[in-house]
């Protein structure tokens, strides 16, 4: 394929995260697929290391010690309830005004706030290392399928501040080590993380056989186990039966993490608690189980993971995900038998996406999502995120608060779900606000040549020529179906 | 975004503060300003009209025989239900501008007619750097005229001291720079004006009708909520609409009020790039007006006992065709106006050289020719407004200009 430039932004943007301008283009319309798998190839790229960023069991520990010196200032508080009050009522923020910057740099602080939280200084962290990461990377191909891993697999911080605290700890743990590595690698990772069993309730299920379940009148939570089944792996028409759900429930009871005592471990470590466990063989998904402890519920991962079912699952939301919303069917059968023959192998996955005609050939008919978009615009404007504060507003506005689906099933991934009236509104009021706060741009329709180059329509060329002021221009560009679509 | 929120009383931040670095002129040496022996406190605004102004609809030359012809349905007259305002026996004032008017009347207020940067091209993008920074041609858009004429008051001179003010999420080029400046914006979420969203429905329309009928339906909904909100109708509070217009105006002038405020801001305003059914007498264009006029109103009130002392100016880059196009607008021309208004402007009078609208007089057959250089009339502002010194107006501030004059008196004595 020798200077194709169409495959050049079909390589930048249905693959990555689009243009950055700074001869990516010309590089991806060289050699579009060699320009995607030296990112693939590359040691380590997945992975996400850096200041501020600190393992699961340290940031638990550190949340846990602030939710107990709240709970003891609480119950100080209580003790003097009127001084109590008068403190609320000095600490309430006063009617502010809004500063603008000179640039783009934050609002000016304001009258005295309280000072952030454990979890908020965390999921902050995280946010700004994980934008500042697909703002620079080459092609972007690798944190696109990060964040395709990271939906698949999601926690939502909705859930509370275990979940905020730890959910990009979770993805540079659980998802990161394993996005170019194997499938079941991953699972395991995954279901294992303390965020992801304080998500759907785990530490909560108790085998009503084992010595916990026979002391309490406590029993088993489901959660856990129906959507390992249901989104993980085989997918809701996989052929699984409510039996195996209860079956595969028992067998994980005892997955759990180690609290705030540490008795067990270092706090906010994964633990299995054998107190939990059922005891005993389970039969799940036709196939019984015998091992014992972590090891019963390992073996079934091992068996969801190479299911056919999941193979057909994955598949297709791959495809989905990077190519159309209704895919080729058979780029599905090619994924899905890649993932069977290579046993999972996701890098080999994404190779095969690569090499496939069809991811090549069909219309850019995909929007963005928020988080594309924003990213995309910060690579066009060549402006690297220092505040999480913008991103993680305009995200929560445009619809994909980060980490935050509504449920387990992660974020929407059609175009219909992000075409929606008001979705469209605010992505012209974001795009505007993006384009009125850089002070000294460029020439956008040099921009446009950049990022786009002979991709760019002739309608989009003239509409970003013509605009009254850079500004204007700019916002056009970034709302421009050359930016939305992919 | 979420968390930020909206606001509508002003207050100041200081973003950079510089030192006051050896003077290079004595106080002493300030014509105006020492024969006030300190007396005076100016006050000077600068708005910036982005997306170049239809100087000929906004004050039009009646009293020139190929007027009328020449703008067609846009033009403006004396006669009929949009009548427009007369200003002397030859231009009249676009009806949006009752307030103007008003000023103009009062001697507080001129127009300038026929002016025009030193740029000849028509490239807003380019126009506006010109416009802004001052130097002779594009490309230099680091700094602005307004903030290196700051720059060359002498440290300790009251305007010097209090610095300048922009307005908007980022202040405009005008006043960008090494001088002191503060920021303020009516609300740290603008939303994207309706101009704006317009030109992106076109676009979809042609390019991509899905997202353009998602969009349409988004701004409508839009529209009757923020009806409902502020029970007007339907504006965004853009920068290109009257509410947007106002709210910054208003904000503006109560920080330049204050004692220990900013003495200089600049202000940017947009929609003006009329290409289609711009109206005349009445529609986009006199909307826009209204903003503008709105605004002026705006400082005149908040300023208060200021405003004897006050020059507010508003340019723009460039001006549009003399004659209309096809879809009832104009293109991108060349001369166009400048409007005057403060207690410190010698007003009553449209300054101009009027060049004459007949094919020949026209500047390359198609726009008002320039007989005005826009850097005259603004060193004439700095100069005896501000007290910037001739030399640093022809060097610094406008760089290589010393042959274009400060216009005389401007300011009232």
């Amino acid at each position: 394929m020798a200077n194709d430039p169409k495959s050049g932004w079909t390589a930048l943007n249905r693959f990555g995260f689009g243009a950055r301008g700074d001869g990516d283009l010309a590089a991806a319309a060289a050699d579009p697929r060699g320009f995607l798998l030296a990112e693939v190839d590359q040691p380590g790229i997945a992975l996400l290391d850096g200041p501020g960023l600190a393992s699961t069991p340290s940031l638990l520990k550190a949340l846990f010690d602030e939710q107990e010196k709240r709970r003891l200032e609480r119950e100080g508080a209580d003790r003097a309830k009127i001084a109590s009050a008068l403190q609320v009522v000095q600490g309430a923020e006063p009617p502010q005004m809004q500063m603008a910057a000179t640039g783009d740099a934050a609002a000016p602080t304001q009258a005295a706030k309280p000072p952030p939280s454990v979890e908020q200084i965390a999921y902050r962290a995280e946010a700004l290392a994980r934008v500042q990461r697909a703002t620079a990377a080459r092609a972007g191909f690798v944190e696109r399928l990060v964040c395709f891993w990271s939906n698949h697999f999601c926690v939502s911080v909705a859930k509370g501040q275990f979940i905020r605290v730890s959910a990009g700890a979770f993805e540079r743990e659980a998802i990161r080590p394993h996005a170019l590595g194997r499938f079941v690698d991953m699972l395991k990772a995954v279901e294992q993380h303390p965020s992801m069993i304080f998500y759907l309730d785990n530490q909560q299920s108790i085998g009503p056989e084992s010595k916990a379940g026979l002391n309490r009148k406590r029993g088993l939570n489901e959660n856990l186990a129906r959507e390992i089944m249901e989104l993980h792996t085989l997918g809701v028409d996989g052929g699984y039966t409510q039996a195996d759900v209860t079956a595969f429930a028992r067998v994980i009871t005892g997955w759990t993490f180690v609290g705030r005592e540490g008795r067990l471990g270092p706090p906010g470590s994964p633990l299995f608690f054998a107190n939990f466990h059922e005891p005993g063989a389970q039969t799940v998904f036709g196939k019984t189980y015998s091992q014992s402890d972590r090891e019963q519920g390992l073996a079934v991962l091992d068996d969801l993971a190479r299911a056919p079912a999941t193979a057909r699952h994955i598949a297709t939301k791959f495809a989905k995900h990077f190519v159309a919303d209704d895919p080729p069917p058979a780029l599905v059968d090619r994924l899905a038998q890649n993932f069977t023959a290579t046993q999972g192998d996701l890098k080999a996955l994404a190779k095969t996406l690569i090499a496939s005609p069809e991811a090549w050939s069909a219309p850019a008919a995909k929007l963005r999502n928020p988080y594309e978009f924003l990213v995309a615009s910060a690579r066009v404007t060549g402006r690297t995120p220092v505040d999480a504060g913008p991103i993680l507003g305009g995200l929560a506005t445009l619809g994909q608060p980060l980490w935050s689906p509504a449920g387990p099933n992660g974020f929407a991934d059609t175009a219909a779900s992000w075409i929606s009236p008001e979705g469209m509104k605010a992505r012209l009021d974001i795009s505007w606000q993006i384009a009125s706060r850089i002070p000294d741009m460029a020439n956008p329709v040099d921009m446009l040549d950049k990022i786009a180059g002979a991709a760019a329509s002739t309608e989009t060329r003239q509409a970003v020529a013509r605009a009254e002021s850079k500004q204007q221009a700019l916002a056009l560009l970034l709302m421009s179906p050359e930016m939305q679509r992919r | 975004m979420k968390d930020h929120m909206l606001c509508e009383t002003p207050s100041l931040t200081r973003r950079s503060i510089l030192s006051t670095s050896g003077a290079l002129f004595a106080w002493a040496n300030m014509p105006r300003l020492a024969s006030a022996a300190g007396a005076r406190d100016p006050r000077f605004v600068t708005i910036i009209l982005r997306g170049a102004l239809d100087g000929l609809s906004a004050v039009g030359p009646i009293g020139d025989p190929d007027y009328a012809g020449l703008h067609g349905d846009i033009a403006l007259s004396l006669t009929g239900p949009d009548a427009a305002r007369p200003l002397d026996s030859f231009f009249a004032l676009n009806p949006g501008m009752p307030n103007f008017h008003r000023l103009f009347g009062a001697r507080q207020a001129a127009v300038v007619h026929a002016v025009a940067t030193g740029y000849r091209e028509r490239s807003h993008f380019d126009g506006q750097d010109v416009l802004e920074s001052g130097y002779p041609g594009p490309g230099f858009a680091t700094s602005g005229w307004l903030n290196r004429a700051l720059a060359q008051l002498p440290a300790g001179q009251s305007v010097r001291q209090r610095g300048g003010l922009g307005v908007g999420v980022v202040t405009p080029l005008v006043l960008r720079g090494a001088a002191p400046v503060v920021g303020w914006a009516p609300q740290i979420v603008q939303p994207a004006g309706d101009d704006l969203g317009r030109r992106l429905l076109e676009l979809y329309q042609h390019g991509d009708p899905a997202l353009g009928d998602a969009l349409a339906r988004g701004l409508d909904i839009d529209k009757i909520a923020s009806r409902e909100m502020n029970g007007e109708k339907g504006s965004r509070g853009g920068m290109d609409s009257v509410a947007g217009m106002i709210q910054a105006a208003r904000g503006a002038a109560k920080l330049l009020a204050a004692d220990d405020g900013p003495r200089v801001a600049a202000l940017a305003f947009d929609g003006w790039d009329t290409h289609a059914n711009e109206g005349g007498p009445r529609g986009r264009l006199a909307q826009l007006l209204s903003g503008l006029d709105g605004a002026f109103a705006e400082f005149e009130k908040g300023l208060g006992d200021k405003w004897r002392d006050t020059f507010v100016i508003a340019v723009t880059e460039f001006g549009r065709t003399a004659r209309i196009n096809g879809t009832v607008g104009t293109d991108h021309g060349t001369a166009t106006v400048a409007f005057l208004a403060g207690g410190a402007v010698a007003g009553g009078r449209v300054i101009a050289d009027w060049p004459g609208l007949k094919d020949r007089q026209l500047f390359q057959n198609r726009d008002l020719a320039p007989t005005t250089d826009l850097r005259a009339v603004l060193k004439g502002a700095l100069s005896d407004h501000l007290g910037v010194g001739a030399a640093a107006l022809g060097t610094q501030v406008f760089p290589d200009s010393i042959a274009v004059k400060p216009m005389k008196d401007l300011v009232a004595a």
